[in-house]
Order: C-alpha cells, then sequence, then structure tokens
C-alpha cells in the first residue's frame, strides 16, 4: 500500500466515492438553476432573493458549495501529485506542490466562507 | 522505406538522438517491424534491441513504432507506416538503457507487489488444488499477460506515479489472484490497493486496452478491483 501521502480521505476508495457523489450533488444543483432562471424568464431579484430565503434552498446550497469544494480539493490534489512529482521537477517538488496544495486550500477555505457569508446574509 | 530509431549510447552520447536508416522492403510480402530492425542491425551492427521468440510469446520486444506500442515482431510494417517513414523509439515513460532497450525494474517492482503467486491458508490436498470449470473460466483473459508492459507505458498514470500506481499489467494481474476461487488472502491483497494511487490513479482513458497485442483489457479488470474495493469499503 502507498502511505506516503496527503490527502482528505480516508483512502482512495473514499476519495472516489466523494468525487462521485459531489458530482452529482452539483450536476443536480446546476440543473436545478438553469431549468429555474429559464422557466422565469421575466424573474425579477425580489424573486431572486426570495428563492435563496427559504431555507431548503439554503440547504441545498450549502450542499452544493460542500461539494464543490470537497471536489475541487481531491482534484486539485490529484493533479499535484500527478505533474509536481520528484521525477518531474527533482527535489524541489515536494515544497512546490505542498505549496500549491496550500494555495488552493486557502483558495477554497476563503471562497467558502465568503460564500456561507453571502447565503445567510439574504 | 525510411526508418528512423531512436539511438542512445549512455557510454558515449550526451543526448539521445534519432538516426535514419534506408530500408528495401521485399515486394509482395508484408514483414513485420522486427524483420525491420533486422535489415537495420544488417546495415549498423550498434543498434540494440531485444528480442527472442519473435513470435508474440516472450513480451522481449516491446517498442513504440510510430507512436503506438506494440511487439515488433507481431506488428506488420503496413499497420505502423506512415508516409513511407517508420519511427522506432523505446517504450515510453522508463528509462533507457541503451537505443531500445529500457530498464522494466520499475514495471517488474509493481508486478511483484501485487504477490503474483496463489496464496492459501487452508492445508494443501494430496495431490492438487481443484478447481471448478466456472472458476477456472474466470481466469480467461487474465492469465494470458505476457508481461511485454506494451500497457503501462502507454498509460499516463503510470508514467506519472510509476512508483504508486500499480499500472494496468500488474492490475491485470492482481485480479487475477483476486478472483482465483484457490486464493483465500482476497482481503489482505484488497487492503493493499486501497490507497489513493494503487488502483484509484486509473482513469478510464483505455490506452492499454489499446495497444495490448494480446487483446487484453486491463481497464475492465481494474473495474471489477474498484467494485471489490468498493464493496469492501462500505
Ligand atoms: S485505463 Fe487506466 S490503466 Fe489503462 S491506460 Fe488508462 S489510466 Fe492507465
Ligand atoms: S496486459 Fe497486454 S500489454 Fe499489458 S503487459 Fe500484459 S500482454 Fe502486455
Ligand atoms: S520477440 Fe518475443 S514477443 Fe516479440
Amino acid at each position: 500500500m502507498v502511505t506516503n501521502i496527503t490527502s482528505l480521505g480516508r483512502n482512495g476508495v473514499h476519495d472516489w466515492l466523494v468525487q462521485r457523489i459531489s458530482a452529482v450533488v452539483l450536476l443536480a444543483y446546476f440543473v436545478f438553476l438553469v431549468v429555474y432562471v429559464a422557466t422565469n424568464t421575466d424573474l425579477s431579484f425580489s424573486q431572486w432573493q426570495n428563492l435563496f430565503s427559504h431555507t431548503w434552498m439554503r440547504v441545498f446550497s450549502l450542499t452544493a458549495l460542500l461539494s464543490l469544494c470537497a471536489h475541487a480539493w481531491i482534484g486539485m490534489w490529484t493533479i499535484s501529485t500527478d505533474y509536481f512529482t520528484s521525477a518531474m521537477l527533482g527535489s524541489a517538488a515536494t515544497v512546490i506542490r505542498l505549496g500549491f496544495q496550500l494555495v488552493c486550500l486557502l483558495i477554497l477555505i476563503s471562497y467558502f466562507v465568503w460564500c456561507v457569508q453571502i447565503l445567510w446574509s439574504i | 522505406m525510411l526508418v528512423s530509431i531512436y539511438r542512445y549510447n549512455p557510454e558515449t552520447d550526451s543526448q539521445p538522438r534519432m538516426q535514419d536508416y534506408q530500408v528495401e522492403l521485399p515486394q509482395g510480402k508484408d514483414i513485420m517491424v522486427l524483420d525491420v530492425l533486422q535489415l537495420v542491425k544488417e546495415q549498423d551492427s550498434s543498434v540494440t534491441y531485444r528480442r527472442s521468440c519473435r513470435e508474440g510469446v516472450c513480451g522481449s520486444d516491446g517498442l513504440n513504432m510510430s507512436g503506438k506500442n506494440g511487439l515488433a515482431c507481431i506488428t506488420p510494417v503496413s499497420h505502423v507506416i506512415k508516409n513511407n517513414k517508420l519511427v522506432i523509439r523505446p517504450l515510453p515513460g522508463l528509462p533507457v538503457i541503451r537505443d531500445l532497450v529500457v530498464d522494466m525494474a520499475a514495471f517488474y517492482k509493481q508486478y511483484e507487489r501485487i504477490k503474483p503467486y496463489l496464496q492459501n491458508d487452508t492445508s494443501p490436498p494430496a495431490i492438487e488444488r481443484l478447481q471448478s470449470p466456472e472458476d477456472r473460466a474466470k481466469l480467461d483473459g487474465l492469465y494470458e499477460c505476457i508481461l511485454c508492459a506494451c500497457c503501462s507505458t502507454s498509460c499516463p498514470s503510470f508514467w506519472w506515479n510509476p512508483d504508486k500506481f500499480v499500472g494496468p499489467a500488474g492490475l491485470l494481474q492482481a485480479y487475477r489472484f483476486l478472483i482465483d476461487s484457490r486464493d483465500t488472502h482476497t482481503q489482505e491483497r484488497l487492503a493493499e490497493l486501497e490507497d489513493p494511487f494503487s488502483v484509484f490513479r486509473c482513469r478510464g482513458i483505455m490506452n492499454c486496452v489499446s495497444v495490448c497485442p494480446k487483446g487484453l483489457n486491463p481497464t475492465q479488470a481494474i473495474g471489477h478491483i474498484r467494485n471489490m474495493l468498493l464493496e469492501r469499503g462500505i
């Protein structure tokens, strides 16, 4: 078993499942939004605001947000461990990879906090 | 026909280079790429490659011919020739020892890792462990692998992480022992494979399937392993 790794889930099975489930959640969320906008052609701001003030919509949005973060993290982590390896970059690889992962993590956390603030300010 | 061959001798060359040879193909006959290499070697005996059985059985002459991996001995020139030119390179992703010969250590290491032998804790019977024809049939499409490495060296995931991702050849064999009714170490084998690299680096691109000279399907075997891991994990 390969053990010298940093990732989110317990193992590859877990990551794989999270990646699939989060993809389904995101698909459902964006299909819902697109259909909503398409079927309400004369959409007004108050109507849009009203939609997001429902608890179920907040829960749905928050679930989608969590899925997005998890999905993006697993994806970016995988990309970084594919391309930023010591075979590719020599001895600097570990520093570059961890730096890249840290930047991704910071971006995702800031987006998460920012989105939660928006959702709860409605 | 023009044959362009990858040349590299670490003792004298600082860089690999491509060297061109002019080869006369026999009329009215489609020869194999290995025969072309033989003709080249008659012109220049320093050209180095590996071969043994010359009939697709030993797996020695896995090469990259005009961009596609395969066994030189069973690949007709007509299948890989482009604009009357044939480009021959070593299998991609492995260190070159000389010319077309690569160091397969990383490949064999992954094979070794999956413990490619039966493990059975029950006491052995007097003669042999029997298997029903149905159980035996499950090994078809798995046991035929000749470890030529054409598949693993065409797999981007194996190029990036040859030390962590088992690769299609190793995983095909991993499944061959996971599914064998005479093996009792299924759980231990799965536990060795559940990390994010060993199996899950496979992205299902199916390069491995498209190059396997034996017509085997590592992607399908990998799918079976993933299902076994999922069932075990949930
Ligand atoms: S299907 Fe998987 S193992 Fe086969 S080439 Fe693609 S990534 Fe590699
Ligand atoms: S699966 Fe096919 S391509 Fe891969 S090592 Fe075995 S015989 Fe060669
Ligand atoms: S020489 Fe044996 S497989 Fe080609």
